[in-house]
């Protein structure tokens, strides 16, 4: 995979012309050295999530649990609360990383994540709606924001779908978009109806839902999510390619062989089942979305990768879950943890401007 | 392995680009049956032609709101006949109550003309500034700085009445603005539209992840955010609407004439400066406008977002991508939703109310939907 993807990088960045000077063995091996440096971050901060804060493990122990032997009190913390939390949090971090990455590639926007086009609105407010309305919780909010998820997308996509003729489909991106846009405006107006119509202590379940928390994180969330990321992400490999046919714009994709139509159906698939997934897991942590594939793509010089986007979604999940509920404690006189989605955007915003800020040189790699 | 490997030369044929102007429409048919002109008096008389046609249409827009201005002060809990309306305009008489209520909703139809003006105009502007169709206002941090700052004001300083809100949301909207811009306007080509876009998007997450870090942790600050949130234009009086007019005032004077500014944006900055624009300068003058208009708006009637997204595609759909036409447009069709909203959110609620903040999406998102199926979108 890394050698034709390196090479498909290097024809992607063309595109920019800051990177097009770069050669393309020099914009490879910057790939692989973020691609390892991303990934052992994400190792380390999955065992600071694990073994400390505010219960510590020592490492042996840890290796002894993971073996199977039984420690009073350490067992419970650590296999049934601390580790599902870190595994839920990397693998929703990569799944939102993804499927922001592809939004933005695929309709050349910075600005279309899910968060913005509908998708995790429309599970907002199913979940909110189930919270407030029926009185919802755990598992049942889960699944209601699945549907949510779902059901917006496949409206957002009937409604764009436009039989092409006439007008051809080079307007099938940004009317997709749009009417995202309108799903997205509408659902938000209910959340907030939802909010102001209800007790304030609701009100809060919801907003911490609305923020997306790791706190109700088990073994079943993360085999329900490892199974789908085992179907997504190798769906998501294949369609790397088309997806940089598609970053160059409708026609140039068809004229270099991608099946534009087709292509861009199973990206949006994908993208909305990675969304709606991670979603149904912890909420739609905020931010992780459409923070990670420009982070991506300033940290390779311009180019957009996948693989980096994941990487790059899984820190921020893991580094705000580790600061709201471990360090916030420390600090705020009350002592409650912050949930994870409350955190996101401290996180991975300031790191955002400043690669912006940085970037002097890099014109307009975004 | 090398790149070319996975580059197969394959001709494919393409139906005509989507962006050019009605290509499924023969120019003939288009005021030219016979062809029977020559080309230059063709096109001058076109033009002419669709000069007239977009002033009547102008026109036309502002008997609309008119309209709708006199539905928002009979319409409402207590329906006002149209005489009594009449006479409560021309001859008020304080001891009778149709006048009195009439002359009660005069401050609630002045909100939504100034706010949905203001932000109309403001919403063309930023998607001629970023040149994204996806900017709104909020773009630029204004929303999430103004409300970082109510929230700031209410957790803080216990700020309680809308009054104290406005400078709070004011003072938010300018900093989170100017910390924008300047860090898009840091690098050698300055605030080029993608960086501006993408330092408003993340300080707008850093923001509202803070803001969100008060409202989980103190309730009491989210009963009364909640309800400042959803956007309102009802409850506001005569000194909070002259608080903030002097701001709309300037920054619709500021924005309205930038349509010429904004056409040069449209065309990428390299062509803008070859016309003679200086880029720099006139980017940070319309943004100026747009973050003052954005800022009064938010600060009299709260978060309102849908009307500057979706009013400039509305739009676009008739005028076309000329600026000079779509800013006074949106001048006058931005408040027809507001208070249109705002009308409806009166009437299907009775007794109670839904504020114009979640009406305008309720009704505004469907009819965008429908016009963005039905016609072509006009790019930027």
């Amino acid at each position: 995979m890394s050698a034709p993807a390196g090479a498909l990088a290097g024809r992607a960045v063309a595109s920019t012309p800051a990177v097009a000077s770069m050669p393309r063995h020099r914009a490879r091996h910057r790939r692989r050295l973020v691609c390892a440096a991303l990934a052992g971050a994400v190792v380390v901060l999955f065992l600071i999530n694990v073994l400390l804060g505010t219960y510590t493990v020592t490492i042996p122990d840890f290796v002894r649990l993971l073996a199977g032997e039984r420690i009073p009190g350490a067992s419970f913390i650590v296999m049934e609360s601390k580790l599902p939390r870190a595994v839920v949090g990397t693998l929703i971090g990569i799944a939102f990383g993804i499927a922001g990455s592809i939004f933005q590639t695929m309709l050349r926007n910075p600005l279309a994540s899910p968060d913005i086009i509908g998708i995790s609105y429309g599970a907002s407010a199913s979940a909110v709606a189930a919270i407030v309305v029926f009185g919802a919780t755990g598992l049942a909010v889960s699944a209601s924001a699945m549907l949510g998820a779902l059901g917006i997308a496949l409206l957002i996509y009937l409604l764009s779908y436009r039989r092409s003729g006439r007008s051809g489909h080079s307007a099938a991106g940004a009317r997709l978009v749009l009417v995202g846009i309108g799903f997205a405006a509408m659902m938000q107006a209910l959340v907030s109806y939802l909010m102001t119509r209800t007790d304030i202590r609701t009100a809060q379940d919801a907003l911490v839902w609305l923020n997306g928390s790791l706190n109700s994180s088990n073994w079943d969330r993360v085999l329900i999510l490892a199974a789908s990321l085992a179907l997504l992400l190798p769906a998501t490999a294949l369609l790397a390619r088309s997806l940089r046919g598609l970053e160059m714009g409708d026609d140039a994709a068809a004229g270099l062989g991608v099946r534009v139509a087709p292509s861009r159906l199973g990206l949006v698939v994908t993208a909305v089942l990675l969304a709606a997934v991670a979603t149904a897991a912890a909420g739609p942590v905020a931010f992780v979305a459409f923070l990670s594939g420009p982070i991506a793509r300033r940290l390779l010089r311009g180019a957009g990768s996948l693989a980096v986007s994941a990487l790059v979604g899984a820190v921020i999940v893991l580094a705000a879950d580790f600061t709201g509920a471990n360090l916030f404690p420390l600090y705020l006189t009350d002592g409650t943890s912050l949930p994870v989605g409350v955190v996101t955007g401290a996180l991975g915003a300031p790191f955002l401007l400043w690669l912006l800020v940085t970037a002097n040189r890099v014109g307009r790699g975004g | 392995m090398g790149a070319e490997a996975h580059l197969p030369v394959r001709a494919v044929p393409r139906p005509p680009a989507d962006g050019a102007p009605d290509t499924h429409y023969p120019i003939a048919a288009r005021g030219d049956e016979a062809g029977l002109l020559a080309p230059s008096t063709l096109a001058a008389s076109r033009e002419r032609a669709g000069i007239g046609r977009m002033v009547s249409g102008l026109v036309l827009a502002l008997g609309v709101l008119a309209l709708v201005c006199l539905a928002s002060l009979a319409f409402g809990a207590r329906q006002i006949p149209f005489e009594t309306l009449v006479q409560a305009l021309t001859n008020f008489d304080p001891a009778n109550g149709d006048h009195a209520v009439v002359h009660a909703r005069i401050p609630r139809t002045v909100t939504g003309l100034l706010v949905g003006a203001a932000l109309g105009v403001a919403g063309t502007a930023m998607q001629g500034v970023a040149r994204n169709p996806l900017a709104d206002p909020g773009i630029l941090g204004v929303n999430a700085g103004a409300a970082l700052a109510v929230v700031t004001g209410i957790y803080l300083f216990g700020v309680a009445e809308l009054t104290g809100y406005i400078w709070f949301a004011f003072a938010g909207a300018a900093l989170a603005a100017a910390v924008v811009y300047g860090i898009a306007a840091i690098g050698r080509e300055g605030a080029t539209p993608i960086k501006l876009a993408l330092a408003g998007a993340a300080l707008t997450a850093g923001l509202s992840s803070l803001m969100n870090g008060v409202l989980v942790s103190s309730q009491d600050t989210l009963d009364a955010f909640r309800f400042w949130q959803i956007g309102s234009v009802g409850g506001r009086g005569w000194d909070a609407i002259g608080a903030v007019l002097p701001f709309i005032a300037a920054g619709l004077l500021l924005t309205l004439f930038t349509g010429r500014l904004l056409n040069n944006f449209a065309l990428g900055d390299d062509v803008a400066r070859g016309l003679g624009q200086r880029v720099g300068l006139s980017r940070a003058f319309t943004a100026l406008g747009v973050v003052v208009l954005c800022g009064a708006a938010t600060a009299l009637a709260g978060p309102i977002a849908f009307v500057g997204l979706v009013i400039p595609h509305l739009v676009r759909s008739f005028t076309g991508p000329d600026y000079r036409w779509i800013l006074p447009y949106a001048l006058l069709l931005a408040p027809v939703l507001l208070l249109g909203a705002d009308i409806v959110g009166r009437l299907v609620a009775l007794p109670g109310e839904i504020q114009a903040g979640i009406m305008t999406a309720v009704i505004g998102a469907p009819v965008f939907i429908w016009i963005v199926r039905r016609r072509k979108t006009a790019g930027l």
